[in-house]
């Protein structure tokens, strides 16, 4: 094996808990081009220059490969390609595509290697680039962990310039001119005359042409598109009703159906009595399902009537019944045999001198629950499946689904269509192998299965419950050092379980947002135990950078105010990044950190680095006789590059009221097996009238350009902790926080 | 049969009384702008106007609904000719995933035609029944504004 290979394979073995299944190879595997999918269809005249542009005579086509769920991805994948291939905003299409190799995410991988992300030491760059390549081999494509603007940014671009220069090659060799002497711009190239032949005249021309590659990229001065303000691209058909989500889809001929399975996750059906469903008006077809039944109907409503009309014997749950049992194994796994990795040991906190405090938290399981309940339109033939539904992981969908019916990946056609939210839920895949289940007993007929709002509760697959333990040291006025040990089941074990893949090697969201933030604590040690998997858990906007960074950032505050430092201060005195002091910094002006504030205000600051972005919040709150009230929220972050400043804004303050509703009101517990929340009335978010000012400012001191999806979430939670401690001298080390104080 | 009046189109259903008028337009007659999230009249994003007010049509049974005029997203504007909240929706690029918007957008225009000049106050207090889940509230609340001020001008 080569030097690389067994890297990567001791990485993968050490870290690379987002990674599926094991892996050794070459270089040669990780050079080797995945292939064009667009030249499996390409008709005569097209000319398909990469994976992600193609062009024929009447017009051009972005490929978009990383699924949009709000975060406005399609548009950036456009605006990236249009940059270097000098289109104008809007005068081309854009498809999702197809599930290809050739779409491997580069940057989903990163994250999981054991380097900070702050750590920009030639071993940590190796071991990432490593990591890309592993995700080559596998032909992983996804979306997730803010990756898909670090994954789209270079090779995007790339892929417009190359597509560029090829049809400049194709003008040349038509008009004679060299290609020197030729400009391109709005979808045509300029010859010296002025006359203009468009991009699509081109393209039968073209089409004949080796690619040109190594073309140097544009300088950031020179951009037309990337760092403006752009038009989101489904903001039109998303303010008028027009833009069409997996629930909207229709196919001739289909059927609507609704399932209803064992509320136990995981747990069997042991019998059922549909009779009385059977009876309903609408209800044709009631079908046994692994773990559950579906209701065939004539319109999903009738479907959902039929389902709550069966009488069912469910087994009994896999996992302990009752919550205090879950938090009770969490309690146990504080334990030398238990414990997963120890992630850092700066300095030597068992012996740093000065006043102690313990404190002990708690983050609960949550819920993703996205406004668009679970549905997918599935149709088996023995062709293979063709669906329709929104999804993060285009290519495991592929694998996760064909033995479901007996066929080849390969012959499952995804239609990846827009999602109406997430948050991790559509990494998910039992949904879709409960409708494709269905659809394979009736085939021929296409089948729109959709959950009902309770349905997506019950089988939400929520956050992980997590459980801290901290040990600070103050002397002098000082933050001397913390020891921080966190408890939670995995989450990447029990999701990737679910795909019945075997995940090996500790797991670093049990810790992240915790041992990564860039303090340079004299003594700082966070250790990761491993629970043993309770309820089925799955990723949830940002993952273990919740719990984890709400735990780390609240001990560190109660440390600072015990040494009678001040909050935003001592946090200066402790950085040693400097993007990350430059964050800090920002939120203090932004804020004017320290100024007066009436006598039953206080502000809390928490700074939380995930995805490679460090964040920093500050919120102010007025502790009120109804309630405490959110006046205002001032968040600072680095990205490094922001791509469109518009929908950067918009993502960072969604995030921090993500951040923030969950930490309020938001959780799932279990009581005989089952989740006792079952819609928005148990698990509300925010609204309207308890929305906070936001105010936003985006950094660009970093080297690396980052996604913004998550990062803006973990530190909501901490920073509203912190100012509710400020406010009234209450310290709360549990989320929801609602069970202890009072919002308005 | 029982028979409405959609957008303005005289629409005859055979279906049961009780069914929700949300499930009539979605499964129906195919209108699927009007979304479904909850079905208890938790998240808003069915929201309608029957006969010139806002309602969560996953909590209007079709039988009831007998010659009442109902106007869905589709029917409040085009992407060609949107109404003055669309546009407002547009230029403040206030949806993310955007699922929700459709029914935040039917609020906004009932609150309109009711208070064309809401305070802060008002419009926090109209729109708090309609969840959002990206968070796109603070654009919200600014798009509100904006096409108040659009249709104060006319």
């Amino acid at each position: 094996m080569s030097r690389i290979g067994k890297i990567a394979r001791r990485s993968f073995l050490v870290g690379a808990a987002a990674l599926v299944g094991g892996v050794a190879f070459g270089v040669y595997a990780v050079r080797r081009d995945p292939g064009n999918p667009l030249h499996d269809d390409l008709k005569t005249g097209e000319a398909a220059f990469n994976p992600w542009v193609l062009i024929d005579q009447d017009k051009i086509t972005l490929i978009a490969p990383h699924g949009d769920k709000g975060q406005g991805i399609y548009s950036a994948q456009a605006a990236l390609i249009a940059e270097e291939l000098d289109l104008e905003w809007g005068d081309f299409e854009v498809s999702f595509g197809k599930p290809a190799k050739a779409y491997w995410n580069t940057a989903m991988a990163e994250e999981a290697v054991p380097f900070m992300s702050t750590d920009e030491s030639f071993g940590a760059e190796t071991m990432r680039s490593v990591m890309g390549g592993v995700m080559k081999v596998m032909g992983m494509q996804g979306t997730g962990g803010s990756s898909a603007i670090p994954d789209s940014f270079v090779k995007l671009r790339e892929a417009g310039a190359m597509a560029r220069e090829t049809l400049k090659l194709a003008a040349s060799n038509r008009s004679g001119v060299p290609v020197a002497k030729l400009k391109t711009e709005k979808g045509a190239v300029i010859l010296p005359n002025g006359d203009r032949i468009a991009f699509t005249d081109l393209a039968a021309e073209a089409a004949g042409l080796e690619p040109v590659t190594g073309t140097a990229l544009r300088d950031p001065s020179q951009w037309r598109l990337v760092g403006k303000p752009m038009q989101r691209l489904d903001i039109v058909g998303k303010s008028t009703g027009t833009q069409t989500y997996g629930i909207d889809i229709t196919v001739p001929d289909m059927v609507y159906a609704t399932v209803k399975m064992n509320p136990r996750q995981g747990a069997g059906l042991n019998g059922f009595d549909a009779s009385e469903a059977l009876a309903l008006p609408g209800v044709k077809q009631v079908v046994e399902i692994t773990g559950g039944v579906a209701v065939i109907a004539t319109n999903t409503w009738y479907a959902i009537q039929g389902a709550e009309a069966i009488e069912f014997d469910w087994a009994e749950a896999l996992y302990p019944a009752e919550q205090d049992q879950h938090w009770e194994a969490l309690s146990a796994a504080f334990s030398p045999e238990k414990l997963d990795k120890e992630w850092r040991n700066d300095g030597d906190v068992e012996a740093a001198d000065g006043d102690a405090i313990e404190l002990e938290y708690r983050s609960p399981y949550v819920a993703h629950a996205p406004l668009e309940p679970l549905n997918a339109v599935v149709k088996v033939t023995d062709a293979g499946i063709e669906i329709w539904t929104g999804h993060q992981l285009q290519r495991m969908l592929q694998q996760q689904l064909a033995p479901i019916t007996g066929h080849e990946p390969e012959q499952v056609t995804l239609h990846n269509q827009f999602m109406g939210g997430s948050f991790g839920h559509r990494l998910e895949f039992e949904h879709l192998k409960q409708a494709t289940e269905i659809a394979n007993q009736m085939r021929g007929t296409p089948v729109k299965m959709t959950y009902s709002r309770e349905e997506d509760f019950a089988h939400d697959f929520p956050r992980h419950i997590a459980m801290g333990r901290a040990r600070m040291v103050t002397k002098a006025g000082k933050v001397e050092g913390m020891d921080l040990s966190i408890a939670s089941p995995s989450v990447v074990v029990s999701q990737m379980g679910r795909a019945g893949l075997n995940i090996p090697g500790p797991d670093v969201q049990i810790v992240a947002g915790a041992w990564n933030n860039p303090y340079a604590l004299p003594n700082y040690r966070v250790r990761g135990y491993r629970a043993p998997e309770l309820a089925p858990v799955s990723s949830w906007r940002a993952v273990g950078a919740n719990a984890a960074g709400f735990f780390f950032d609240c001990a560190l505050d109660e440390a600072i105010h015990a040494a009678g430092a001040d909050p935003l201060a001592e946090r200066l005195r402790l950085i040693d990044h400097d993007p990350s002091r430059k964050v800090l910094e920002a939120v203090g002006e932004m804020s004017n950190w320290g100024g007066a504030l009436a006598p039953n205000q206080g502000r809390g600051i928490a700074f939380v680095e995930s995805f490679g972005v460090p964040t920093a919040e500050v919120v102010q709150v007025t502790n009120t006789e109804e309630g405490i009230k959110i006046d205002k929220v001032w968040v600072a972050c680095d990205v490094g590059t922001i791509v469109d400043p518009v929908n950067f804004e918009g993502l960072v303050q969604g995030g921090v009221i993500f951040g923030l509703a969950h930490a309020i009101n938001s959780e799932i517990t279990y009581s005989d097996g089952m989740a006792e929340q079952s819609n928005y009335y148990d698990a509300e978010g925010l609204r309207m009238r308890q929305v906070p000012e936001i105010m936003v400012r985006g950094l660009e001191n970093g080297d690396k350009i980052r996604g913004i999806g998550e990062p803006p979430v973990p530190p909501a939670a901490p920073a509203l902790a912190n100012a509710i401690f400020a406010a009234t001298g209450q310290r709360i080390r549990e989320l929801p926080l609602y069970h202890h104080i009072d919002f308005v | 049969m029982i028979r409405l009046k959609v957008n303005g189109e005289t629409r005859e259903v055979d279906v049961s009384p009780e069914m929700p008028l949300l499930w009539v337009l979605r499964d129906e007659l195919g209108m699927t702008g009007t979304k479904y999230g909850c079905g208890v009249a938790q998240c808003g994003a069915c929201t309608v106007h029957v006969d010139g007010t806002a309602v969560r049509s996953c909590q209007e049974q079709i039988g009831d609904l007998e010659g009442a005029e109902v106007t869905t997203i589709e029917g409040l504007g085009t992407p060609d000719l949107m109404h003055a909240v669309q546009a407002a929706w547009v230029d403040h690029q206030v949806a993310q995933c955007g699922y929700c918007q459709s029914g935040q957008i039917m609020q906004a225009a009932s609150l309109l035609a009711e208070t064309p000049n809401p305070t802060d106050d008002e419009i926090d207090e109209a729109m708090s029944g309609n969840l959002c889940r990206c968070g796109t509230y603070p654009r919200i609340r600014a798009a509100v504004k904006t096409a108040a001020a659009k249709v104060q001008e006319g």
